[in-house]
């Protein structure tokens, strides 16, 4: 029965090792903000982080993530206030929002390296995520957005750390 | 006209919504979720439960709590287009409540929650805020007299001095104040309505509008940022178990022969192979694995070794699709005329010149990232579905007929939709998650692998278009024959009341094959011919996608004037404006598309930018979805081509006349979306049919716009203050014949196939 990180939490799940991490999460841990949508790594729809990084869950196994930290978009941030979702709320970002936990953990792990992306590095980053209702004007939008946020706040830690 | 809109200057002529009191009782909230669907009884009794429209049942459309929380029940499918939040809006505009009291939930099947025009549970077509604005701005204006008799009577004043803001009643003289919270909570709002008093009720005029034409937060948004928002896969039951559906090789008419689950049964977890039985007709040939877990479904799903007759649509390819439709057009006795206006081959005989052109669309796939699911529950009596869905009223008697029940036992739990783009509108995803269910004697989840979903698609019918023009002397456009050959996807819904007359009373043709064909422009002699593609009917039975007939046929008739108007030597813009001349039926609609046309024209500089040599500009216009439903909507598209053929879009200038906007950002969102639709099926996306099925599988082979593709777009809505008009779809409709029109500008190569390709482009070059 494989132990999972979940989310900071240890949790173990029925399940086969050769099962997809996606179904996993899905299934035997009820949290379903991470989707399904192809099945094959070629739409972006279950992306989480593993040790940071994002990943197709559907294209990872529970065998590929023992004793590795897992983070779903339930997981993001406490309160669902990651620099991320604010901007995705500022921009008004999601259609039918199928795909939109995907499009933020990915972004999410281009701007936890790079807070200050150019447009290039933002498309390159975020072309595996298909948004089927076409709101990728506004998701480019709200990772400019948070990442600004992000470069504001840092440089405020800084200075109340100089001062 | 189709026979199912109905629209008089106020958006309907029906009678508008009613308020029961009991939308003013606490805790009523959650009203209809127990009954079961009361429809007429039948296996199918979707049409007739079309006919019994006019009768308007009761209806509750809101509630408010006693803490003065106000939740709309939104009737429409949600999958994107934030419907659920613009019911919100105009309910509270009227209401008086302020925004973040506002609550949207989703109704289930039963019929009061039918939309007051089409009289049943439907989504599309751009009608829902069309259809809807007037018995929602009604049931909101009646709620806040209800709350302001009640408040008067409690103050001791005159409730017309009574002011109502922001969930607030108050009494400027007195000072006096009370919440909604306050009233709800002292029972005293018990008014009700009949429906002439809801009819007499004076609506605010549009410069009193506080809300109406706000961007304000959507109300679904926040769910959507953080996980929390429930579509229909995400449902789970206690004791359910799972289904994976295994599809065979072609799209229609296949059967089961055999289903060998030896290699399956050492699957853990693994419950039944279920070959469906599927009366409806809506599946053939499927079989459902159920197992313990989804994971261990897809495991034996794929360990289940079938053997099928694949039946007689085993050869049929795109190719043979196309062969037909040409076969069908050269008869004269094809089709049914839907528009008839002159004599269109008198007209030919004077013309000066003559011109014939053939245009194409090949099959595409809605593909929703949400693949197809359905969960289903049979208790006692009652089957509790729960889909993500556009059509409830039908959905729910196809889940019926594979239940084997009367409709009225079956309640359709409606999700937010993982998108739907007319993918939803059908109700395949029932039969297997019904007859699952009832083999295993449990509630079934069953998801569509991604290549299920595609290869099963209902999808947009691969079209043939023949355009024959005749000009006069001065170039002017005398005489035009239009042949639609196409499957007929509404035709296949066996709803009598979506089909319309042929203008000669001949038979009934499926319109929504051919909407848009009856343009604004004016044309002395003007023929469109609806003709069936029976056999592309029977192997690719066709569905509606986003935008429907307006997405080929504004692609003929758009990329045909452009013909026309360079065969006369004339500017392809200015030659569109001089048809617009709003004569005879056309008046009003041809000016109001004349004015968006010239606002994209404007905004897009065209004929005052001086571009590069392999750059141009084109023009298209269009009057989607219907006439009676326009939005007018215009596109100036800016491409470069290069000697390989390969074509950038640089910029979509997209211009569109709504009426009144009731959430600015929302309709820039959707006007966004839409044009990229159009984008994405201009040039990037095609299914082709061999041997039967869909080669296309997933989105290596079937490829849908990613970021890297997308252009500048620049969007301009225009609100003159008429009826508001739909956004989800008319943009799509003028994309493709703009970059058609801005190639042949660039490269001079004329393309008159979808999708465009570097080849053809190239092609067309030569030739």
């Amino acid at each position: 029965m494989p132990n999972l990180n979940v989310n900071g939490r240890n949790m173990s799940v029925e399940a086969a090792p050769d099962t997809p991490l996606l179904w996993a999460i899905r299934e035997q841990l009820q949290m379903t903000g991470t989707k399904f949508g192809c099945g094959a790594g070629l739409c972006g729809a279950c992306t989480v982080h593993v040790n940071g990084e994002a990943v197709r869950s559907c294209q990872t196994s529970l065998s590929d993530v023992a004793g590795k930290k897992i983070t779903t978009i339930e997981g993001l941030s406490a309160k669902g206030d990651h620099p991320l979702q604010k901007a995705w709320i500022a921009e008004q970002v999601p259609q039918c929002g199928y795909c939109q936990s995907g499009q933020i953990m990915q972004a999410a792990s281009l701007l936890a390296k790079n807070s200050n992306p150019t447009k290039e590095e933002v498309v390159a980053h975020m072309d595996g995520n298909l948004c089927r209702c076409m709101t990728y004007s506004r998701i480019q939008k709200a990772i400019m957005r948070a990442a600004s946020e992000m470069r504001t706040a840092s440089n405020a830690g800084t200075e109340r750390r100089a001062t | 006209m189709n026979t199912h809109v109905n629209i008089t200057n106020n958006g309907t002529d029906r009678e508008p919504a009613d308020l029961s009191r009991r939308s003013f009782l606490v805790g009523s909230a959650a009203a209809g979720l127990a009954l079961g669907y009361s429809a007429v009884p039948g296996l199918l009794g979707a049409d007739q439960a079309f006919a019994a429209a006019g009768n308007f049942d009761p209806s509750v459309w809101y509630s408010i709590a006693p803490d003065g929380i106000v939740t709309v029940t939104c009737g429409k499918a949600d999958m994107g287009q934030h419907i659920a939040s613009t019911m919100a809006q105009i309910v509270c505009e009227e209401l008086g409540a302020n925004w973040k009291d506002m609550r949207v939930q989703l109704a289930s099947n039963d019929p009061k929650f039918n939309d007051p025009v089409l009289g049943a549970q439907l989504t599309g077509g751009s009608w829902s805020t069309l259809m809807n604005f007037e018995a929602m701005s009604r049931a909101g204006a009646a709620g806040r007299m209800a709350l302001t008799e009640a408040a008067a009577a409690a103050m001791g004043v005159p409730a017309g001095e009574l002011v109502v803001r922001d969930s607030a009643i108050s009494h400027p003289k007195s000072k006096k104040s009370m919440t909604f919270a306050d009233v709800v909570k002292s029972g005293k709002a018990t008014k009700t309505f009949t429906p002439d008093e809801l009819k007499a009720i004076k609506l605010k005029t549009p410069d009193q509008y506080t809300m109406i034409g706000v961007s304000v937060p959507q109300l679904d948004i926040p769910s959507k940022t953080n996980g929390t928002a429930k579509y229909g896969i995400d449902v789970m039951l206690p004791g359910m178990v799972h289904g994976a559906v295994v599809t065979p090789p072609v799209r229609y008419g296949a059967t089961v022969k055999s289903v060998d689950d030896s290699a399956a049964k050492k699957v853990p977890g693994f419950i039944k192979a279920v070959t469906l039985d599927d009366k409806t007709g809506t599946t053939t040939g499927w079989v459902v694995a159920v197992a313990n877990t989804y994971a261990n479904a897809r495991k034996a799903a794929g360990a289940l070794n079938i053997s099928y007759d694949n039946g007689p649509n085993a050869k049929l390819s795109s190719e043979s699709l196309l062969n037909e439709a040409r076969r069908l057009q050269a008869l004269d006795d094809s089709g049914l005329f839907f528009v008839k206006d002159g004599d269109t081959a008198a007209a030919f005989g004077t013309a000066a010149k003559v011109m014939e052109a053939e245009y194409t669309t090949n099959i595409n796939l809605h593909a929703p990232l949400e693949p197809m699911n359905a969960t289903a529950h049979l208790q006692g009596d009652i089957w509790h579905i729960y889909s993500g869905n556009q059509f409830a009223t039908r959905s729910g008697a196809i889940a019926a007929g594979a239940a084997g029940v009367d409709p009225k036992f079956v309640v359709m739990h409606q999700l937010w939709l993982g998108g739907g783009f007319g993918r939803r509108l059908d109700a395949d995803m029932m039969v297997p998650a019904v007859q699952a269910a009832k083999a295993v004697g449990k509630p079934v989840k069953v998801i569509y692998s991604r290549e299920s979903d595609m290869t099963m698609d209902f999808s947009r019918p691969l079209t043939f278009q023949k355009v024959k023009a005749g000009l006069d002397g001065d170039g002017k456009l005398i005489a035009l024959n239009h042949d639609v050959v196409s499957a007929w996807p509404t035709q296949r819904w066996g709803i009598p009341d979506f089909l319309s007359p042929s203008v000669d009373k001949k038979g009934a043709l499926d319109a929504f094959t051919v909407n848009g064909a009856d343009f604004f422009y004016s044309v002395p002699n003007h023929n469109v011919r609806a003709i069936l593609n029976e056999m592309a009917q029977n192997a690719t039975p066709s569905g509606q996608l986003r935008s429907v007939a307006p997405g080929w046929t504004f692609w003929a008739v758009e990329s045909m004037i452009d013909e026309l108007a360079h065969a006369a030597g004339k500017d392809p813009a200015q030659y569109r404006i001089d048809m617009l001349d709003g004569k005879g039926a056309n008046a009003g609609g041809a000016q109001r598309l004349r004015n968006t046309l010239l606002a994209a024209m404007g905004m897009a500089g065209y004929g005052t930018k001086q571009l590069p040599k392999g750059e141009g500009m084109g023009v298209a216009c269009v009057s989607s979805q219907e006439r009676a439903t326009a939005s007018w909507t215009a596109c100036v598209a800016h491409v470069a081509v290069a000697p390989s053929g390969e074509v950038k879009v640089k910029k979509l200038t997209v211009a569109t006349d709504v009426g009144t906007q009731v959430h600015p950002d929302n309709i820039r969102a959707q006007v966004e979306g839409a044009a990229l639709w159009g984008l994405s099926l201009a040039m990037y996306e095609k299914a082709t049919l061999k041997d039967g099925g869909i080669e296309q599988t997933n989105f290596d082979t079937y490829t849908p716009l990613r970021m890297s593709q997308v252009p500048e777009v620049a969007v301009s809505v225009i609100a003159n203050g008429e009826n508001a008009t739909g956004v989800g779809e008319p943009a799509v409709t003028v994309i493709a014949p703009a970059i058609g029109n801005a190639i042949f500008n660039a490269s001079g190569a004329r393309v008159r196939s979808l999708p465009i390709t570097a080849e053809t482009v190239k092609a067309a070059m030569k030739a």
